[in-house]
C-alpha cells in the first residue's frame, strides 16, 4: 500500500484565482460574493452570489481561441486550476503529439456539469427545431464529464479519466476516490478535485427549493453566514479545485515538493434515514464517515487541530457542528479549530469541497487558520464552540485537518490531512 | 462574388481547423479531412460557418460536395450567383 501526498495544487475561487492570491484572500478574511444582475432580473429570491473573476487576458494565457469558441465555464475553471496544479508539481504542460501517460489519472467531480451550455444553447435549439445549428462540440461541452474529459485530453492522461457526481459532498469524494487509487497502487498520481459552472440554471432549483439565502441581497458580503444565528440559506458560487495526488516513492523518486500526506478518506450515505432524507443528513452516517476516514489514516480524535466543515450557512450547521464533535468524542470548548470557507467563497457544490481542500492545504502549510467570518451572533445552541472559531486569522500550527463535505442524497466525504514534515 | 473572392474568404473561414499545412500550399484539389488535417468531427462546424459566411443553405446530402477544397469554392459559387 503506498502512502499518499499532495505535491501540487491549482484553485479557482470566487475571492481569488491562483494559490498565492487565494492564501492571501483566506488570510484577509476576503469575501468573493456579490450582487448577481442576472438573478435579479430573473426574479430570484437570492441575487447574490460568488462568481470567480476571470479576465481576457487570463483567458488568452491559457486558451487558444478554439478552446475558447468549444467550452464552457466549467471547463474553463478546470482547465486554469489543473494547468496551475501540474505546473505547481513541478510538471511541464506536454505539447500535443506527446506520449500518453499511462501512470495519471483524473477525476474532476462536478455537480451539474455542462449545465450551462445545455440551458443557453441545447435547450433553446432543439425547442427551436434546429438541432442541425448545435454544431459538433455541444456535445462535449454539455456532457457531466466535459471537463474531466477536456484536461485530461489536454494532459495526454492515459489513467482512469472520470467524473464523479455526489452533489455536495463531490469535490471532496474526488479526493478521497483519488486517494485510493493511488493507495492501491493502481497510478502513481492523479489530478483530482471538482468543478462548477455558476449557472442560474443550476441556481434556479436550488432557489426554489429555498435553501439559498434571500434575506441580504443588499449585503452580499454579509450574505453567506455559517455557524450564524441568522444564517438564512447558502449563497451559491462556482469555481474550481484541484490536487495532484502522488505516490510517496513517485514524488520521492522526482524530487517533488511535498505540501501534505492525505493520511485517509471515507465516502459512505446515510441511508436517508434515521433523520437523514434528500435534504438532510443522518447524524449517525456523518459520524461513521469522520470515523471511517479516521481509522484508515490511523489518527486518534484528540489528535486533530483543524476541521474545515461543510458549514453551508443554512440550519444544518448546529446539528453538523454537534456531529463532529459525536465523532472526535470532544465536547464543544475542546473542539479543534474550526471555520467554513463558504463563508468567503460561498458554496460551489460539486466544486466546495476540493476548493475547500486547497484551502485546507494551504493553512496547515502555512501556518494558519483563516477567519470563518459572518458569525459574530454566533449560534446560540453551539455557543461553546465560539472560542475555536477565528474572527481573524490565527498563527497557529497546526498538523492534521479533516475536511468534511456533505450532499443532498444524504452522501458523505472526508479526508484527513497531515502537514509534510521532512 | 468571383471565384477568387470565395476562395479566399473560403480558405479564411477553414483556417483554424487545418492542422500542419500552411495556407499557400492549399490546392483545389486538397482534401479538408485527408490533406489538410481538418479533425473529421468539426467538419459539421465549417458547414454551419459557411452557411452564416455566404447565407447559403447547405443539405446534408450536399455536405459532400465539401470533401475537396475546388468543390466546395465551385459549390459557394453556384449558390452565391443562383441567389
Amino acid at each position: 500500500m503506498s502512502r499518499v501526498v499532495v505535491t501540487g495544487m491549482g484553485i479557482v475561487a470566487p475571492n481569488a484565482v491562483g494559490l498565492e492570491a487565494y492564501r492571501e484572500a483566506l488570510c484577509q478574511g476576503k469575501s468573493g460574493i456579490a450582487p448577481s444582475v442576472q438573478m435579479k432580473e430573473l426574479g430570484f429570491g437570492c441575487q447574490v452570489a460568488g462568481i470567480p473573476d476571470i479576465s481576457r487576458q487570463t483567458e488568452e494565457g491559457y486558451f487558444s481561441h478554439e478552446f475558447l469558441r468549444n467550452s464552457n465555464d466549467s471547463m474553463k475553471y478546470a482547465v486554469i486550476a489543473s494547468f496551475d496544479c501540474w505546473r505547481d508539481a513541478g510538471f511541464s504542460l506536454p505539447p500535443p503529439d506527446s506520449p500518453v501517460d499511462w501512470k495519471t489519472a483524473c477525476i474532476i467531480g462536478t455537480s451539474l456539469g455542462g449545465i450551462d451550455t445545455i440551458g443557453e444553447f441545447v435547450v433553446p435549439e432543439t425547442n427551436a427545431k434546429r438541432v442541425r445549428r448545435l454544431g459538433s462540440s455541444a456535445a462535449e461541452r454539455a456532457m457531466a464529464s466535459c471537463a474531466s474529459a477536456c484536461v485530461g485530453g489536454l494532459l495526454g492522461l492515459g489513467g482512469q479519466v472520470t467524473t464523479n457526481s455526489s452533489a455536495c459532498s463531490t469535490g471532496t469524494e474526488a479526493i478521497v476516490n483519488a486517494f485510493w487509487m493511488i493507495r492501491e497502487g493502481r497510478y502513481d498520481r492523479a489530478v483530482a478535485g471538482g468543478s462548477e459552472a455558476p449557472s442560474v440554471y443550476t441556481w434556479a432549483f436550488l432557489d426554489s427549493l429555498r435553501v439559498m439565502m434571500r434575506d441580504s441581497n443588499d449585503r452580499p458580503v454579509g450574505a453567506s453566514r455559517p455557524l450564524s444565528a441568522t444564517a438564512g440559506g447558502f449563497v451559491p458560487a462556482g469555481g474550481a479545485g484541484i490536487l495532484m495526488l502522488e505516490s510517496l516513492d513517485a514524488a520521492q523518486t522526482r524530487g517533488a515538493r511535498i505540501y501534505a500526506e492525505v493520511l485517509g478518506g471515507h465516502s459512505n450515505c446515510g441511508g436517508q434515514r434515521n433523520g437523514g432524507s434528500i435534504t438532510a443528513s443522518n447524524p449517525e452516517g456523518i459520524q461513521r464517515c469522520v470515523q471511517g476516514a479516521l481509522e484508515v489514516a490511523a489518527v486518534d480524535p484528540v489528535e486533530i487541530d483543524y476541521i474545515n466543515g461543510h458549514l453551508t450557512g443554512t440550519g444544518g450547521d448546529p446539528k453538523e457542528i454537534r456531529c463532529l464533535s459525536a465523532a472526535l468524542h470532544r465536547p464543544l470548548s475542546n473542539m479543534p479549530w474550526v471555520n467554513a470557507t463558504k463563508s468567503l467563497i460561498g458554496h460551489g457544490l460539486g466544486a466546495s469541497g476540493s476548493m475547500e481542500s486547497v484551502a485546507t492545504v494551504l493553512q496547515l502549510t502555512e501556518g494558519f487558520v483563516h477567519p470563518s467570518i459572518n458569525c459574530e451572533d454566533f449560534h446560540p445552541e453551539i455557543s461553546e464552540l465560539r472560542p475555536r472559531v477565528p474572527e481573524k486569522s490565527v498563527s497557529v500550527d497546526c498538523r492534521i485537518a479533516l475536511k468534511t463535505s456533505f450532499g443532498f442524497g444524504d452522501v458523505n466525504s472526508c479526508v484527513v490531512f497531515k502537514r509534510w514534515e521532512n | 462574388m468571383v471565384r477568387d473572392e470565395v476562395r479566399r474568404a473560403f480558405l479564411e473561414l477553414i483556417e483554424p481547423y487545418v492542422r500542419g499545412v500552411a495556407p499557400t500550399e492549399i490546392k483545389d484539389g486538397s482534401m479538408l479531412v485527408n490533406d489538410l488535417n481538418v479533425n473529421s468531427a468539426r467538419f459539421v462546424d465549417i458547414i454551419l460557418e459557411t452557411e452564416d459566411r455566404f447565407r447559403i443553405s447547405i443539405s446534408d446530402k450536399e455536405m459532400e460536395r465539401f470533401e475537396r477544397v475546388g468543390d466546395a469554392v465551385d459549390f459557394i459559387c453556384e449558390r452565391t450567383v443562383a441567389a
